[in-house]
């Protein structure tokens, strides 16, 4: 994805381990204000728009999950969603906001 | 908190008087491509009553057995209330083993939150929840 690289704090939650074909619950929390737009700063000017707009989580290239997002998802966004390991390998997980700016973070899983 | 609960209270009144146009129709319509929609095998859930509209849990899961031949494309959650009522979409890769996501939303007051799933047949299916919001998430400047 285009834009500059910047450290967004975001904590995952993915099994260390799994049974072959066996659906992992992953959990990811990314630190991110999620600007609606709506808002005036003190100055008295509105707040401009800021959301992460696009996530996805990729499990050895293969995207497994995505989400578009806007101004109705919470601040800090939250997700829960489900994947499924055949073999070990790395879930990465990647999301970019209005600004350009984007984050990335990964995760190995062993399959038994 | 007074001022919180009277605004709640007069916001409730002026959504009994008069119905909210933020174009929630019309993006159903882009999103269906003017397909029917059947209610059914798509299950929203909601608290009844969330405090905060700030930050209100959602879930949302489809029937589905997620193989190639027949499994869930994409859900997408809206909101009849908010300024922007595409909340979001979802979309599952052919790996994906399960149509369910969890995640928190804002909700501008209280509502009926919608789901629409698309399956792999091309086929819509919906479901609605009803949210009582107490303390609305302010998203518009009124």
């Amino acid at each position: 994805m285009p834009g500059r690289e910047l450290t967004v704090a975001a904590r995952v939650s993915v099994p260390a381990t799994a049974k072959k074909g066996e659906p992992v619950e992953i959990r990811i929390a990314i630190q991110h204000p999620m600007e609606t737009g709506f808002r005036f700063g003190i100055d008295g000017r509105a707040i401009p728009k800021n959301v992460i707009n696009r996530f996805s989580c990729r499990f050895e290239g293969v995207e497994v999950f995505s989400a578009e997002m806007g101004s109705g998802i919470s601040a800090n966004p939250f997700l829960d969603f489900y994947a499924t390991a055949e073999k070990s390998g790395t879930f990465e997980f990647e999301w970019i906001d209005d600004a350009g700016v984007r984050g990335r973070e990964s995760a190995k899983i062993e399959v038994a | 908190m007074l001022g919180a609960s009277l605004a709640a209270g007069f916001g409730r009144a002026a959504f009994a008087q008069a119905p909210i146009e933020n174009g929630m129709n019309a993006i159903v319509r882009d999103l269906t491509g003017g397909a029917a929609m059947r209610e059914g095998r798509v299950r929203l859930q909601l608290p009844r009553l969330a405090d905060n509209g700030t930050s209100v849990p959602l879930k949302v899961t489809v029937q589905s057995p997620m193989t190639a031949a027949d499994r869930v494309r994409s859900i997408s959650i809206l909101s009849p209330r908010n300024p922007r009522p595409l909340m979001a979409t979802f979309r599952f890769g052919e790996e994906s083993p399960r149509a369910e996501v969890m995640t928190r939303v804002r909700l501008n007051g209280t509502q009926r939150v919608l789901a629409i799933a698309q399956m792999s047949d091309g086929s819509f299916w919906s479901a609605t929840s009803e949210v009582e919001v107490t303390e609305s998430a302010c998203l518009d400047a009124s």
